[in-house]
């Protein structure tokens, strides 16, 4: 049967019958894969123009609908050595790089004005210790008006508006008393500037606006990269579903268009798209996705089952009933809305120190107005120290103390393996002081392996697992993993439900069930515990392989460095206790679980929370989805279901655990550096605002000062990129 | 300090220079893709091959 690929979600129609799609592309390594793809492409009929944005790994293509078809240029893209998967842009991917360049804009137009009221003021300086004219100063001081004014109005938008935002809904931001600072400093250097005064604060608040639109832009960019990045993985994920047409068509289409009441085929080894009943055929699932069980279900028509599930052995036909992001267990959603709900609103580090700051520092100026109005220094006098102290305290230091460590931090966690859904994870991972895991795709590799413990003759092995590439059984595929030749044997055939079978050097060979290939079942030493066998029968001889869910290479250590660490751990699986309980007792853990419902997992995290313990949830399933979002923070395979993904804080990548311990260190060492920057900024400020007070500072000393300290906590901000030793 | 009359312009207008050719950058996605602009120089397929 031959199917069409329906593409047509991604494509963006362009003028006079033209069309345009992104792709991100896998495997694009070098310079010559962008020569080797732009020029494969370009020379094909119909293809306007093709471009690989190297950076993000994404290429865009333009192309006349009547000479060629999205279909054909994936194809032609694979025909050139390339997998290419069509990409839907996000509107909040849009929405970020066109702020993004709006900040770039912003800095540069601040640095330019930075610059050149700094080489305005340097003069000044130099010519208040010689010999400059009145005349000459206030020149120079209304150039610097004439360009700071424009400069500070829009370079300091994204400021303004935070401020403006916060303020309409009561609350106060650190963006407030920025918005005041910069707004005083320049009120009161114009007036200053008419009163033909010494001195004028133009360049500290511009160059306050630089410095802190320097760390606005670098978590911007830190963010976007982390997006693309993800969105990437994404659609090189997304899979596709076979959707049967009323006149019994079959076309391939992306899971995200489908519709409820479509009919889809699911063809063994398939992964099911969305949740429906099936109407047609019966099967067994592999739902250790949703409900993290390892023990196959029976399924046949009539049955409801769930996007996620693995199709294991005969053809289905299911009748959608949810698609996207309410493809959900019934009970998954409710536990969900209430989890988010009940989810208390942690306060960040950054907004703390902004609650207690902004008061602080503008009670301070006025007490110092009122305190020199009372010791007698006139009403000018008193106002322009008490500006002086808002401007030395203007919160460059503090502003910059907590965001250039997370942009630092977010860099490292990417590294070594873990996307950070949201910025304030970094925070909460930090507080974690006791980790639940779940079992299925999580301690454990979300495929299942050979049992590579029992020995097997290797050629035996080498034959079979060659025949299982020939296979979609789940086992099978298993299997496929450690054949050494990648090319499977000519004329296999695979009997659906049943096995494969070949002719190998003129003996017939079958890999499947022991019935299928003919023998009896053997008294395999793993027989009776949690592995699957598959049989594989040639040239009279019989061999049995056992194949089990594995822990991730890296399990034990981790788990034991983990501890190590002060972490308690605990097991929560949704599987059964015979198969939990070799996983915590090779880990080393005491405390686990077996058999919980999804509320269960729920009440056991609400448990450990009431004793007082910060809960770092580690899970894949769908039924992990709930306690993920109860949890105090959480972190997901990137093997995941889709909607547990959207409900991690933060994602790690790869076959190792490694990334959990990883994103524990990398964070408690940032918390750990952003304290001690608002420590360096709390002692620049005990220095600075004393000789504020006391009426000491000129526009040399708080440039001085300000950009010091900016200095400083940037630089020890770096420190976060440090790795934490473990491991290579 | 009569010098200043035409110093001062002079210097801002290069300033000013430096900015709008950095915006007219940034419009032309100059900086769109970095890595890329970094390895695309390697190929010379503009060079005919002998």
């Amino acid at each position: 049967m031959t199917e069409t690929l329906d593409l047509s979600m991604f494509v963006e129609p362009g003028d006079a019958g033209a069309s345009h799609m992104t792709l991100a592309v896998e495997g694009v390594a070098c310079a010559g894969c962008i020569r080797k793809i732009e020029s494969g492409l370009t020379k094909l009929p119909g293809i306007i123009d093709a471009r690989l944005n190297f950076t993000q790994r994404r290429l865009a293509v333009d192309w006349r609908n009547d000479e060629i078809d999205a279909a054909r240029i994936i194809e032609a893209i694979e025909g050139i050595g390339y997998h290419a998967h069509p990409f839907a842009p996000e509107r909040a991917d849009a929405d970020e790089s066109a702020q993004a360049k709006w900040l770039l804009k912003c800095l540069a137009v601040a640095g330019f004005a930075a610059m050149n009221v700094m080489l305005l003021s340097i003069s000044v300086w130099a010519g208040n210790g010689s010999d400059m004219t009145q005349e000459t100063r206030d020149l120079f001081h209304w150039l610097s008006a004439l360009i700071a004014l424009p400069a500070v109005a829009y370079a300091g938008q994204p400021f303004f508006q935070s401020a403006f935002r916060a303020l309409r809904m009561r609350q106060v931001n650190m963006d407030v008393p920025i918005a005041i600072g910069v707004s005083l400093a320049l009120g009161l250097s114009v007036y200053e500037t008419a009163i033909h005064a010494t001195h004028a604060y133009f360049d500290s608040a511009i160059m306050l606006l630089f410095f802190l639109l320097i760390g606005r832009y670098l978590d911007l960019a830190m963010r976007r990269k982390t997006r693309v990045f993800a969105g990437n993985l994404a659609s090189i994920k997304a899979e596709f579903a076979h959707r049967l047409d009323a006149s019994g068509e079959l076309t391939q289409v992306p899971i995200a268009a489908l519709y409820p009441s479509d009919r889809v085929l699911v063809r063994a080894g398939e992964r099911v798209p969305a949740d429906g009943t099936v109407i047609n055929g019966s099967s067994e699932i592999d739902e250790s996705l949703v409900t993290g069980e390892t023990l196959y279900r029976p399924v046949r028509a009539g049955t409801t089952i769930y996007a996620g599930s693995i199709n294991v052995s005969g053809v289905l036909t299911v009748w959608v009933t949810a698609v996207g992001a309410g493809t959900l267990v019934e009970e998954v959603e409710r536990l969900l809305d209430k989890a988010t709900a009940a989810r208390s609103q942690t306060v960040r580090l950054a907004d703390r120190a902004a609650r207690l700051y902004a008061p602080l520092v503008h009670t301070t100026a006025a007490l110092t107005a009122i305190g020199w109005l009372i010791a007698g220094a006139g009403i000018h006098d008193s106002i322009v120290i008490a500006i002086a102290v808002l401007i030395i305290t203007c919160p460059c230091a503090i502003a910059l103390a907590i965001p250039a460590v997370q942009v630092v931090a977010a860099g490292a966690l990417f590294r070594s393996g873990v996307i950070l859904n949201g910025g304030d994870a970094i925070e909460r991972l930090a507080e974690a002081d006791t980790i639940v895991f779940d079992k299925t795709g999580t301690l454990t590799l979300p495929e299942p392996r050979v049992d590579q413990t029992i020995a097997v003759d290797p050629g035996m092995l080498d034959r079979a697992a060659r025949l299982a590439l020939s296979s979609r059984h789940p086992l099978a595929t298993a299997l496929a993993r450690v054949a050494r030749e990648r090319s499977p044997y000519p004329g296999a055939v695979e009997e659906p439900g049943q096995g494969v079978r070949a002719i190998i050097d003129g003996h017939e060979a079958r890999l499947g069930s022991a019935k299928f290939c003919g023998v009896a079942e053997d008294a395999h030493p793993a027989r009776g515990t949690d592995a699957s066998f598959i049989t594989f029968a040639h040239d009279g001889k019989a061999a049995t392989i056992a194949i089990r869910q594995t822990l991730r290479p890296d399990a034990v250590a981790v788990s034991k460095a983990l501890r190590e660490h002060g972490l308690d751990l605990v097991v929560l699986s949704g599987d059964r206790p015979a198969a939990v309980a070799p996983v915590a007792q090779q880990l080393g853990i005491e405390h686990w679980r077996a058999g919980l419902t999804p509320t269960e997992k729920i009440s056991n995290i609400e448990l450990l929370k009431s004793q007082g313990h910060r809960v770092l949830m580690v899970g894949d399933g769908l039924n992990d989805a709930p306690a993920l979002a109860a949890a105090h923070v959480s972190l997901s395979p990137i093997t995941a279901a889709r909607l547990t993904q959207a409900q991690a804080d933060a994602l790690f990548l790869g076959e190792q655990l490694k990334p959990v311990l990883n994103a524990v260190l990398i964070s408690r060492r940032a918390r750990a550096l952003m304290k001690q920057n608002l420590a360096l900024a709390a002692i620049y400020n005990a220095f600075a605002v004393p000789l504020a007070i006391a009426g000491l500072v000129t526009p040399l000393i708080a440039a001085i000062a300000m950009s010091g300290s900016s200095l400083l906590v940037t630089v020890n901000a770096l420190r976060a990129r440090l790795r934490p030793g473990f491991g290579p | 300090m009569n010098v200043l009359v035409y110093l001062v312009p002079v210097a801002l207008m290069l300033g000013l220079t430096g900015l709008v050719a950095f915006l007219w950058s940034l419009k032309s996605g100059q900086y769109d893709d970095l890595d890329g602009a970094a390895v695309r120089i390697l190929p010379d397929d503009d060079i005919p091959s002998s």
